[in-house]
């Protein structure tokens, strides 16, 4: 289970996060919304140990993550794949390389490495382009790859930051349909962060509206739609300020 | 509150021992880095080292010419090609070259999150991109210092056998009548803290960038600009401790 204690970050004078509280239950995908800017992928980074809050605290399984040391935290990170916004492929590998550097550290027998390399780009539907290098791709094949990257370690979690945006309806239909496989098939607890609604309510079985660094409401789609909070209304309305 | 300078440092030489422990992230990087910073930059080193060298005679000869005996022009070329203008005149094309390409590099992959993706996959940046690099240049900056070495020697001589009233045996005479083995290892000596520090400062600049193209652009200037400076300072302190 992944739970934020009273999450406080803040860059310079501007505080991004003012008391986050939430928790995501083990197998559960929980959607984080919130507007551009909200901070919701400065909380992923928390949950991962790429940022370390000034105050509270982010518990993975027990674990408070800012308080483990450098070994202790690449073991935690071995339990959970992150999918970046722009995938974030390192482009001096091919596809197949990018998988292969994230299975490096588990120490795989090298056949079990391979088998594993093509089960995770034949899931992502892209089983041809591990030769191939992430400039070669579109937008959302990158994303796919991606997805590959962080599946193929086989982690508990995945944290999914913004797998939608920027891409045209069609593949953000597959995209939809490639995280609610990946759960099937992983059985992994999701967090993922967007403000692309339809994918929210696709996608997750919880929802929490992050709003001015703080978690303004959460619940299962249905309650969060059935909301009469004048700000998570005006966020699923889409109304102007 | 700040952490004191000894407590920096302590930090500072903890991450980079760890980070040097790391084998298993660097070693197999090393050659490659090896060949793209050090052999990749060789014709440019050459190209100075030729020019140097031209000058250098045609200097030497300007000077000397009338009160100090013409072979001198030998020993000018040599000495001050293999001690000073070898290592440094390299060192600055390198520090644009490499310094710019290494900040480049990382502050691309650093507003890109390949930095943030590399530690989500537990691989430390400072041993997998760091350390290849800050090793090739300190391995390879003297290797191509030792080259431009010989060319800058070699062009001096064609010029002052070909420009300049002198024969061979009155070069090779000033070369030798000099000629210290200390001369070259000064040299290579300079070359490898100046690839050190040009690399380390091209690294943490390229690690420091925020602000996407622009912030990529900001920091490799003042990669390069930093990466001379710390060789004119490296070179004076050489010169201090060494001569």
């Amino acid at each position: 289970m992944i739970r934020l204690d009273d999450l406080h970050k803040a860059f310079g004078p501007r505080e991004v996060l003012r008391g986050v509280a939430l928790e995501v239950p083990e197998g559960s995908s929980t959607v984080l919304l919130g507007r551009s800017g909200s901070g919701k992928s400065v909380l992923l980074k928390h949950i991962v140990g790429l940022m370390r809050p000034d105050q509270g605290a982010v518990w993975v399984d027990n674990r408070e993550v800012a308080a483990l040391d450098h070994d202790e935290l690449n073991l935690l990170r071995r339990e959970i794949g992150y999918v970046f916004q722009f995938a974030a492929l390192f482009d001096s590998l091919t596809c197949a390389g990018n998988l292969r550097l994230a299975l490096q550290r588990q120490r795989l027998d090298p056949d079990e490495a391979e088998r594993r390399i093509a089960e995770a780009l034949a899931m992502v539907g892209l089983a041809e382009a591990g030769e191939r290098h992430p400039a070669e791709l579109s937008g959302g094949m990158r994303k796919r790859i991606g997805i590959a990257r962080a599946v193929v370690l086989r982690p508990r979690y995945i944290l999914w930051d913004e797998p939608t945006t920027g891409l045209d309806p069609v593949t953000t239909a597959t995209m939809d349909q490639m995280m609610l496989r990946v759960r099937e098939e992983l059985g992994v607890t999701s967090v993922i962060v967007t403000h692309d609604l339809g994918s929210a309510f696709k996608v997750g079985d919880r929802v929490a509206l992050l709003h001015e660094g703080r978690v303004r409401a959460t619940g299962t789609p249905a309650e969060i739609r059935a909301s009469d909070d004048p700000v998570v209304r005006q966020f699923i309305e889409g109304r102007p300020e | 509150m700040p952490a004191s300078p000894f407590a920096a440092i302590g930090r500072s030489s903890r991450l980079t021992v760890r980070a040097l422990r790391d084998t298993e992230a660097w070693a197999p990087q090393l050659l490659a880095q090896m060949r793209r910073l050090g052999v990749a930059s060789i014709p440019i080193a050459l190209f100075i080292a030729v020019f140097t060298g031209i000058v250098l005679a045609l200097l030497a000869s300007y000077i000397f010419t009338g009160t100090v005996p013409m072979y001198f022009v030998g020993a000018l070329v040599g000495k001050t090609v293999m001690m000073e203008l070898g290592p440094v005149l390299t060192g600055m094309a390198l520090a644009g070259r490499v310094g710019a390409n290494i900040a480049a590099e990382l502050g691309t992959m650093k507003v890109t999150e390949q930095v943030d993706a590399l530690e989500t996959l537990a691989w430390d940046p400072r041993s997998y991109l760091v350390v290849p690099r800050v090793l090739a240049a300190t391995l390879m900056f003297p290797v191509v210092t030792a080259f431009a070495m010989g060319i800058g020697v070699i062009a001096g001589w064609i010029t002052s056998v070909n420009l300049l009233d002198l024969s061979t045996p009155e070069f090779t005479k000033g070369l030798r009548s000099f000629y210290q083995f200390k001369d070259i290892w000064f040299g290579l000596v300079k070359a490898a803290s100046f690839g050190a520090a040009v690399a380390l400062i091209g690294a943490r600049r390229g690690l420091a960038t925020g602000g996407g193209a622009a912030g990529v652009g900001r920091e490799t200037t003042r990669a390069v600009a930093e990466g001379c400076m710390a060789i004119l300072v490296l070179d004076a302190f050489w010169a201090l401790v060494l001569l």
